[in-house]
């Protein structure tokens, strides 16, 4: 602990500066409290700082509840801290609520002894029954497990704004900086990147931007000068390796490592999609890259979509639909069309959950059975899944090398977690990118077997223009070689094995599995996707607490590394945390013949680092999870 | 579709493949293969940058007796298949082949909004009013009380007029032609062809398994003078084995009146397809048999950009405003840091 004195020019009083290794700050308000800009604003700020950060945002479903209503409460959650993070947090330990639906709906979260800063002039009769209070909740006894500040924000915003002539509903927009510089004074924040971002937003309207960096600065010289806050705290730069940062989450990931793709085999990137939740956001990225020969094309539906795609990678483009668990529903019979014309094409969902529409801005990792299974016939298809926002990037890569090198569709299931969740992303050296060698038959006078085959039992991609290559495909049973509609049934066994072996070679491609902890023991926890932090997070605790646990993260689901089979053997239990009912367990014990137990969580939100630990010790202690 | 290259020159039958034709004999469509041979031949279209892609029913498998890159996808996707190939790869010319179910029932959709967009494809759309493939049900064509093994008392559905609902989604090319009316049939698929835009043909096709003769009041003998008008543009719309009947405008409604008598040719409804305004077109398209005769002909024909030229402009004016595509920029957009 140390003291510092602190002073505004007028008075000087002491306030005490506490060290602190990791904060989880959540912002959460109104759908129009701008709560997203100011969780992004102070994630860029803190990663500027040097400190490592790792980001949630919470959006309600519906676009414009109304305001004040439980249903329009839109949150940020910011983990930061001086060691390297994994998860955006499990337990908040500052919350910010600009009314009392927000509070209502975030308070669970804090923990005991937490810092609760609320805009008390948003507490009024009308905004507490909105929420559903009958008293107002700061005067509850309750409260007094947190350290409450009640402070008039609007208030003390419009009196810092009053200098740029604003007024109502102008000035009521930048109360969410006012808010974020007392936040950042609370942690010591730099404030300039933030007041560089309202220079470069809002440069061609000067008094907005006055008034925004009036509320920033008005924010956080009331923490400074205002006696009410006595404690401040810093959380020191955390040791991360050089280099150039950014932020990123994993749609932008997914969108950059698309392009990416593309670029080093030289090809056009075409994309097919149809707007849907949480998807949309790689369509809007990927729109704004034409000069990159980008070709968005936003579909008529799923269906449109998915077959525009086919399409495309027919003619040659880098090819790639993306979409949500209800649209891989629909695009489940293309799928199968491109298992059989065999061409190179990529499908990103973006989990959400479900069934049905479900919970469209919620995560969940329910579509791994649809992915593996949704069609008709024996239909195998790749699929990958990157563990954070950050390796979307390699993985949208990786899927059109897969695809482009096995002439095969390939699923890429990230999740909404993923998607919206954001973390720093040093910034790749592009020579260092892998190459993507793609290769088509060229002209002949000799006829063409458009299904001939390579080592990889790949068949040619002979592209529409090339002359002497005419040849005919479709979803009707091929012969081998020629490629002819062929119903001979040794035929189409033949081709039905070699459609499978051609996937399953794939396993002769990808990178061995890593192992957290060690290669053998007591229990190890397996995952895939988006828990990988709060696994992996876990897995390091108990470990320190010296428990017999390791943890390994699938990223190739099918076909899946080879040594998968021999790591499960080697452990005496295995736990699988998923964010479903249990489909990667049930494949691991279908496939392996393990005893493996899932452990399972289906409430739209990520796992806690807690939750897992509590899985590991249980099951260590052989309890049933 | 551009073609810059000297070729030897095609005759219809190098657009034949080695596959052997599977309709039933007597079959509508091989009239249709017969003459889209010819025109490709006639229009030099090289055979590697011909891509037919159909859906699925018998006219889908026109594919496979075509000497070009053949999809045949799956139930009503051809239209965005070939949108996809179009976008991809400007420089082909694209056909697709679909039927009164594939495109107008499962396909509807993909059919509404290709044409909408306006990719440079030529749909020809074989009307048997029919599902022939799957043996014989009533299709969204059939006729009311169309009596089909799914409608054994029958059917209860209003069809739907194809070059109605193609004028409805903003088609810059629409016609309609009879399979047994070859000479037609070709003038119509190279007019087609050559359009650039969506080029939408309702052909009818009869299918003399499961559907025998439900064209036969505009192809047969004695009765097809009197049952269809062939459109020319800018020509009055006559008719009849005699050519002494003609359709005039009685406000918004055609009425059929016979030439003399005081009426003249000058009366008479004046074909104009280039007409900018979709009325005239849709309204010839509601002129049904038995209340009139059908006409026949191109309907419409109007210039507009096209989907795929518009996108490639947008990528164009992308890459004069931004410069080509740099990763290294890319990765580092939006804020960054260096941590040492
Ligand atoms: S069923 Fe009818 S449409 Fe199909 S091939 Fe036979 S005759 Fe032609």
């Amino acid at each position: 602990m140390v003291v510092s004195t602190q002073t505004d020019g007028k008075s000087v009083r002491q306030v005490k500066v506490i060290e602190t290794s990791q904060v989880t700050v959540r912002f959460c308000g109104d759908s129009g409290d701008g709560m997203q800009l100011a969780g992004t604003q102070m994630t860029t700020a803190s990663a500027i700082f040097g400190n490592d950060v790792s980001t949630f945002p919470d959006f309600p479903a519906e676009i414009r509840a109304p305001a004040g209503s439980l249903a329009g409460v839109s949150g940020f959650q910011l983990n930061f801290s001086s060691h390297l993070l994994r998860t955006p947090g499990d337990r908040v330990t500052a919350l910010i609520a600009m009314n009392p639906a927000a509070l209502k709906t975030n308070i669970a979260d804090l923990e005991p002894g937490g810092i609760l800063v609320v805009n008390d002039d948003a507490f009024s009769k009308t905004n507490l029954a909105k929420a559903g209070y009958d008293e107002n909740p700061l005067d509850a006894a309750g409260m007094s497990q947190f350290k409450l500040f009640r402070i008039p924000i609007d208030k003390l915003n419009a009196k810092v704004c009053e200098s740029t002539g604003l007024t109502g509903r102008a000035v009521s927009r930048c109360r969410n900086f006012f808010a974020l510089g007392l936040v950042y004074w609370l942690y010591g924040r730099p404030m300039d990147p933030t007041l560089r971002w309202i220079e470069s937003k809002f440069g061609g309207k000067p008094v907005v931007a006055e008034a925004n960096t009036l509320a920033l600065k008005g924010g956080y010289y009331f923490g400074e000068t205002a006696e009410m806050f006595p404690v401040r705290y810093v959380v020191p730069k955390a040791d991360i390796p050089p280099g150039r940062y950014r932020r990123i989450s994993g749609n932008v990931a997914t969108a950059l490592g698309l392009i990416t793709a593309a670029r080093l085999a030289g090809k056009p990137l075409f994309y097919g999609s149809y707007p849907i939740t949480p998807a949309s956001d790689i369509l809007h990225e990927l729109a704004r890259y034409k000069n990159f020969d980008v070709r968005t094309f936003q579909a008529e539906d799923e269906i449109s979509a998915i077959c525009s795609t086919l399409g495309a990678a027919y003619t040659g483009n880098f090819a790639v639909t993306g979409t949500s668990g209800p649209g891989i529903a629909l695009k489940s019979e293309a799928i199968g069309l491109a298992v059989m014309t065999e061409l190179p094409l990529v499908i990103v969902c973006v989990q959400r959950g479900g069934p049905s529409t479900g919970l469209p801005t919620k995560t969940e990792q329910a579509d791994l059975n649809q992915a593996l299974f949704g069609r008709n016939g024996e239909c195998p298809v790749c699929i990958l899944a990157p563990a954070t926002p950050g390796e979307c990037f390699d993985m949208a890569i990786e899927s059109f090398r897969i695809a482009t090198e096995y002439m095969v569709p390939v699923i890429m299931l990230t999740d909404g977690y993923l998607a919206n969740g954001a973390e720093p992303w040093r910034i790749p050296d592009v020579a260092s990118l892998p190459k993507i060698e793609v290769k088509h038959p060229a002209a002949s006078e000799n006829g063409f077997l458009p299904y001939a085959r390579d080592a990889k039992l790949a068949r040619p991609w002979a592209l529409p223009g090339t002359p002497g290559l005419q040849h005919r495909i479709g979803g009707l049973e091929k012969a081998d070689g020629d490629g002819n509609v062929c119903y001979d049934p040794e035929n189409h066994e033949h081709m039905i094995h070699t459609r499978q072996k051609k996937v399953e070679g794939i396993a002769e491609t990808i990178p061995p599995t890593e192992m957290f902890g060690d290669d053998s023991g007591e229990l190890l926890v397996v995952g895939w996707g988006s828990t990988y932090g709060a696994i992996t997070s876990a897995v390091e605790r108990c470990r320190a607490k010296g428990m017999d646990v390791s943890s390994i993260h699938i990223r190739y689901l099918y076909p899946m590394p080879k040594d998968i089979g021999a790591i499960l053997k080697r452990f005496k239990k295995v736990m699988v945390p998923e964010m479903n009912l249990g489909q990667l367990v049930q494949l691991l014990r279908a496939k392996f013949l393990v005893d493996a137990k899932g452990l399972n969580k289906v409430q739209g939100k990520p796992f806690m680092i807690s939750d897992i630990e509590r899985g590991i010790e249980d099951t260590l202690n052989g309890k049933a999870i | 579709m551009s073609n810059d290259t000297v070729q030897v020159e095609l005759k219809p039958k190098d657009y034949a493949t080695d596959q052997d034709v599977r309709w039933c004999p007597g079959c509508g469509d091989y009239a249709i293969l017969a003459q889209a041979k010819k025109v490709l031949a006639g229009l030099g279209i090289p055979r590697e940058n011909l891509v037919v892609v159909s859906g699925i029913g018998c006219s889908s498998r026109f594919p496979y007796y075509i000497e070009s890159y053949g999809f045949h996808s799956i139930h009503g996707r051809a239209m965005a298949i070939a949108t996809g190939v179009k976008v991809a790869n400007p420089e082909l010319s694209v056909w697709v082949v679909t039927g009164d179910g594939d495109g107008l029932s499962i396909g509807g959709n993909h059919l509404l909004h290709t044409i909408r967009r306006n990719v440079d494809i030529t749909v020809l759309l074989f009307n048997n009013q029919i599902y022939g493939l799957t043996k014989g049900q009533y299709s969204p064509t059939s006729p009311m009380g169309k009596k089909t093994k799914s409608s054994p008392q029958g059917s209860i559905d209003f069809p739907l007029r194809p070059l109605s609902v193609a004028i409805g989604a903003e088609a810059t090319f629409v016609a309609r032609t009879i399979d047994v009316n070859v000479k037609h049939l070709g003038y119509i698929l190279e007019r087609a062809a050559r359009h650039k835009g969506t080029s939408f043909i309702e052909i009818y096709q009869n299918c003399n398994i499961f559907n025998d003769g439900a064209f036969e009041y505009v192809t047969g003998k004695d009765v097809k003078d009197e049952n269809a008008v062939y459109l020319e543009h800018n020509k009055p719309l006559i008719f009849g084995k005699d050519r002494d009947k003609g359709i005039r405008l009685n406000g918004m409604k055609p009425e059929i009146v016979s030439l003399g008598n005081g009426i003249t040719e000058d009366d008479l409804l004046f074909h104009d397809e280039k007409a900018e305004d979709p009325s005239l077109a849709y309204l010839l398209s509601r002129m049904h048999y038995p209340n009139a005769p059908e006409p026949m002909g191109v309907f419409r024909c109007v210039e507009r950009p096209t989907y795929e030229d518009l996108l490639m402009d947008q990528i164009e004016s992308s890459r004069k405003a931004n410069g080509e595509g740099d990763l290294e920029s890319l990765f580092a957009s939006g804020e960054t840091w260096t941590v040492d």
